[in-house]
């Protein structure tokens, strides 16, 4: 099965043909998310499983906001699974991560 | 009106700074990465609205809140839906909104937030000292449209959830307001509250049974603890 793919649909009706607007809320996602991403990494090793339940939380929104639906979905039970000491699914919410860093660093 | 943001993820900040970029009514004066510098400005500064995130790291959006003594009207911007009962709870929140944002929500956002502080604006104003037998009047705001309510028309105001039910003589009216607001601003020499929910006019209290009053066919619960309040006021014959 196909991984599902980010894409800009939100951003774009968001800025609403604003260029600038959207050039800037670009770079706003670019410089963001790494940052995100690490300390999701970091967290998850150190089996910080709260912290890692709070950055889950706030990448999920990147999630949204790229179009990924099924991403989210895992997300949010993801988080929830966090809060129980439970990571089964950072296999799962990795390789989203992954999918996510690619596409943007070729926007 | 001028607002503030404050949400720790900068995109989020950024959707929402659009959004009251493209809508002439309001003005960001600030954003924050944090509720601390937040409430730092907002001791220095007024604003009419402040668009706040729940999960902020040491500082959540509920503890922001907690914190300000007079606070603004509060819009929560959350991921989590299932936090909309507790931010009811809290008199200055006016709305909740998932993310991600929409446009039209926001909008609709908006004419909420103008709505309450039109009628805190109205309830503040209002001639609530008037203690004359229910004589006076309080104005209330329905979709945009100010209406005279006598307060000697008035039957009983119920709580429902972040509005307000108000029954007369004639009619009945659901405002965005609360409770405890529209207490202050009547007289109370004819309204009691007599229960969590439930403000009454007592002179139009036709009879009363165990835990509850009838006012016209209005049948109201008392709660064990407002009932001896609501005897005192009777003029009962022994």
């Amino acid at each position: 099965m196909s991984e599902e793919q980010p894409n800009l649909n939100y951003v774009k009706e968001l800025a609403g043909g604003d260029q600038s607007f959207e050039q800037k809320f670009l770079g706003i996602i670019k410089s963001e998310f790494p940052v995100e991403k690490q300390t999701y990494i970091d967290c998850l090793a150190k089996e910080d499983y709260n912290a890692t339940a709070e950055i889950v939380h706030k990448l999920k929104h990147k999630f949204n906001i790229l179009g990924l639906q099924k991403g989210y979905r895992l997300a949010v039970g993801f988080e929830e699974q966090l809060k129980y000491g439970n990571s089964k699914l950072k296999d799962d919410f990795l390789r989203i991560l992954i999918t996510i860093e690619n596409y943007i660093l070729n926007i | 009106m001028k607002c503030i943001i404050v949400d720790d993820e900068a995109t989020a900040r950024a959707v929402v700074a659009k959004f009251c970029e493209d809508s002439p009514e309001i003005s960001v004066e600030e954003d924050f990465s944090n509720a601390i510098d937040a409430i730092k400005f907002l001791n220095k500064q007024e604003v009419d609205v402040v668009f706040l995130d729940i999960h902020m790291p040491g500082f959540t959006g509920f503890d922001f809140v907690e914190t300000l003594k007079n606070p603004p009207k509060i819009v929560l911007i959350t991921s989590d839906k299932d936090l909309a009962l507790q931010a009811y709870e809290y008199e200055a929140i006016v709305d909740y909104l998932v993310k991600p944002l929409t446009k039209d929500r926001f909008i609709k956002c908006l004419n909420k937030v103008k709505t309450a502080i039109q009628n805190q604006a109205i309830i503040e104003n209002a001639s609530s000292t008037n203690n004359t037998l229910g004589l006076g009047e309080l104005f209330i705001n329905i979709d945009h449209r100010l209406i005279k309510l006598k307060f000697n028309e008035i039957l009983v105001i119920q709580a429902l959830g972040d509005y307000i039910n108000i029954k007369t003589e004639k009619t009945e009216y659901k405002v965005h307001n609360t409770l405890k607001k529209i207490k202050e601003k009547l007289p109370t020499d004819i309204f009691l509250q007599i229960h969590r929910s439930y403000i009454i006019n007592f002179t139009k209290i036709i009879d009363i049974e165990d835990n509850s009053v009838l006012i016209d066919k209005n049948v109201v619960p008392i709660s064990r603890s407002n009932k001896p309040k609501l005897m005192q006021h009777l003029n009962l014959l022994k």
